[in-house]
């Protein structure tokens, strides 16, 4: 643990607000058309309909907001799944959320040739949606209503499920291959900021009440008996957080398709830095995400420019070793 | 010593699907007392105990609580009168020992009231009453069984409950920490008159600590009552269906139970146990 007392938490936390600041104007001011800071603040201040003005206001601006926002609340949702599955590995795609909002995609692209991203917003909530439902369901089924494990177990089946039709639908329709392939790859580029402001309630829905659950978060995370006998009603707030995981990855997948690892990645970089108490990790793993996807967003531009990389493989391949190194861990504790 | 009693079932009955555990149980238990339940492996001693906890709703009946029935009471009411420590509780990674004491403030935190120099207060006296002062900082994977159990006692003393159940306390641990926990819990009960109900595994612990034993068997009571009145052969032949002997404990006078079975003798000549 790094930040040990609650004045250097606050201290930290303010600091990492200032960071995402710093990334975020990174974010509008370099990329493949040259512009400077002068630029970019004139484009807000003295706007002249100039081709960089347009693009920083139209694409750039967009660009950062979505990525700070999808980040933080890939990491939230994150947060609150390891919590509510005692999984140090879960994250948004376990519970068949990012397979679902897919699918949801896919059907609408092959069957209704529905080819815009505002609409795929929607139906990769409703996906996602559907898909947390029936995994809640069928992981609460049984004496013991919903554990950990069933949870666990109930997402990766469900992610099977619909990874697998996601692909035999596309081997069926070639032809909106394309289109599909770049939506699945996860992407903050090419949204507009009306796409954001779709989801934005959502979001800060899904923010504000992961805040007012962290308390209880800490009291469910000493296990299921123990809340219950400390008087926490462990059926409603594990309903809710499930709810708020909706919502947040839900949203988060909506505008920028399936970002992986970002999930995993953050609560435990979080939880190294600042303890495990969720009435810091929930609002530290929100910044530390919107860090991390602005900054991977950044390098994606640079890495093979002129051409970009989508950013959903970035956070992979940054995750992929980290994944590792924490199940390594974890396995060797156990 | 207070009397009366803190909880007692009224036709209780549990299942798990359609396994009846516990058939019509009407059990009283007294306040200001030490209860132990005892029986073989899979009686339901501690599906009983963790029904009166409320993890585990009837299938019928009720679990009255003082004289109410928990069901009717919220649970942060319930969490206030009594606390229970689940067999084998683990705490997340990287928890200190004061961060899980004071988790057992919950029941008193509202969105007005969210920590005050009472709880300050109680998890204090909580840690002190463990001996958990010096190691309140460290955190509680980094502890030996014995010093792990002692900050999961402590977090339920900071619940400041009347009543406290414990399922299976001494379970991993060796002989001296056994009997570091269960005097510590007899402790409790000398100076705070806190009402104590747990299973435990060895019977003769059991006999020592005890001031009310409650045998079950096949969904019901075998027998209740002081150990030194209803611990006895027939009693052990029957609940836990092995030949023994009952002697009395040298040192403290209550039941000792000497099982039967092969192992080598060394006793000269006739032994005495047969």
């Amino acid at each position: 643990m790094l930040l040990k007392t609650n004045s250097m938490r606050w201290a930290g936390l303010v600091l990492a607000m200032l960071l995402l600041l710093v990334l975020m104007s990174f974010s509008i001011v370099y990329g493949y058309t040259d512009t400077t800071w002068k630029i970019a603040i004139d484009a807000f201040t003295e706007f002249d309909g100039s081709n960089e003005h347009i693009i920083i206001q139209s694409v750039r601006l967009p660009r950062a907001l979505i990525a700070a926002a999808v980040g933080a609340s890939l990491a939230i949702a994150g947060v609150l799944l390891q919590t509510l599955t005692k999984n140090p590995l879960a994250a948004p795609e376990i519970f068949g959320i990012n397979a679902g909002a897919g699918f949801a995609v896919v059907i609408a692209v092959s069957l209704f040739s529905i080819s815009s991203l505002q609409f795929f917003t929607w139906l990769s909530f409703l996906g996602a949606a559907l898909s947390f439902i029936f995994v809640y369901i069928i992981g609460s089924i049984g004496r013991e209503g919903l554990t950990p494990m069933k949870l666990t177990l109930a997402g990766a089946a469900m992610s099977a499920m619909f990874a697998s039709m996601t692909q035999g639908f596309l081997v069926l329709n070639e032809t909106d291959l394309e289109q599909v392939l770049f939506w699945l790859a996860g992407s903050v580029s090419g949204r507009k900021l009306e796409t954001l402001i779709t989801v934005l309630p959502y979001f800060t829905a899904g923010w504000i009440f992961s805040m007012i659950i962290a308390g209880k978060m800490n009291v469910l995370s000493m296990g299921e008996d123990v809340a219950k006998g400390l008087g926490l009603k462990t059926g409603m707030i594990k309903l809710g957080a499930g709810i708020i995981v909706v919502l947040l990855s839900g949203g988060a997948v909506a505008v920028a398709g399936p970002i992986g690892f970002l999930g995993i990645v953050i609560p435990h970089l979080t939880r190294a830095i600042v303890g495990i108490d969720h009435r810091w990790v929930i609002p530290f793993s929100g910044l530390f995400g919107g860090m991390l996807l602005l900054s991977a967003d950044i390098a994606a531009r640079y890495i093979i420019m002129p051409q970009e990389v989508p950013v959903g493989v970035m956070t992979a391949v940054i995750g992929t070793p980290f994944f590792v190194y924490i199940a390594r861990r974890g396995f060797n504790q156990s | 010593m207070t009397t009366g009693q803190a909880i007692a079932t009224k036709d209780l009955t549990l299942s798990y699907g359609d396994t009846i555990i516990i058939n019509e149980l009407n059990l009283e238990i007294p306040k200001g007392e030490i209860t132990v339940f005892i029986g073989g492996n899979g009686c339901g001693k501690s599906t009983l105990l963790r029904s009166i906890a409320r993890l585990l709703k009837p299938k019928s009946g009720a679990v009255l609580l003082e004289g109410e029935a928990i069901a009717r009471l919220s649970t942060k009411d319930v969490a206030r009168k009594m606390a229970i420590l689940p067999q084998s509780p683990s705490a997340p990674e990287g928890l200190t020992v004061l961060q899980l004491v004071k988790q057992g403030r919950y029941p008193y935190q509202t969105w007005l009231k969210q920590w005050s120099t009472e709880d300050e207060l109680k998890v204090k006296s909580a840690l002190r009453a463990t001996g958990m002062e010096e190691l309140k900082d460290r955190t509680v994977d980094s502890l030996s069984g014995g010093q792990r159990q002692r900050a999961w006692i402590a977090m339920t003393l900071a619940q400041d409950t009347d009543t406290i159940l414990l399922d299976e306390p001494t379970t991993y641990l060796d002989m001296t920490h056994q009997i570091e926990i269960l005097d510590l819990l007899f402790e409790l009960n000398e100076k705070e008159q806190r009402t104590i109900v747990m299973v435990l595994h060895d019977l003769n612990l059991a006999c020592r600590y005890a001031h009310n034993i409650v045998a079950i068997m096949d969904q019901r009571v075998f027998a209740q009552g002081k150990p030194e009145h209803v611990i006895n052969c027939g009693l052990v032949k029957n609940v836990f269906g092995m030949e023994c002997e009952v002697t009395i404990d040298p040192l403290f006078g209550t039941p000792l139970c000497i099982p039967y079975g092969k192992g080598r003798c060394i006793l000269k000549g006739e032994g005495i146990l047969g």
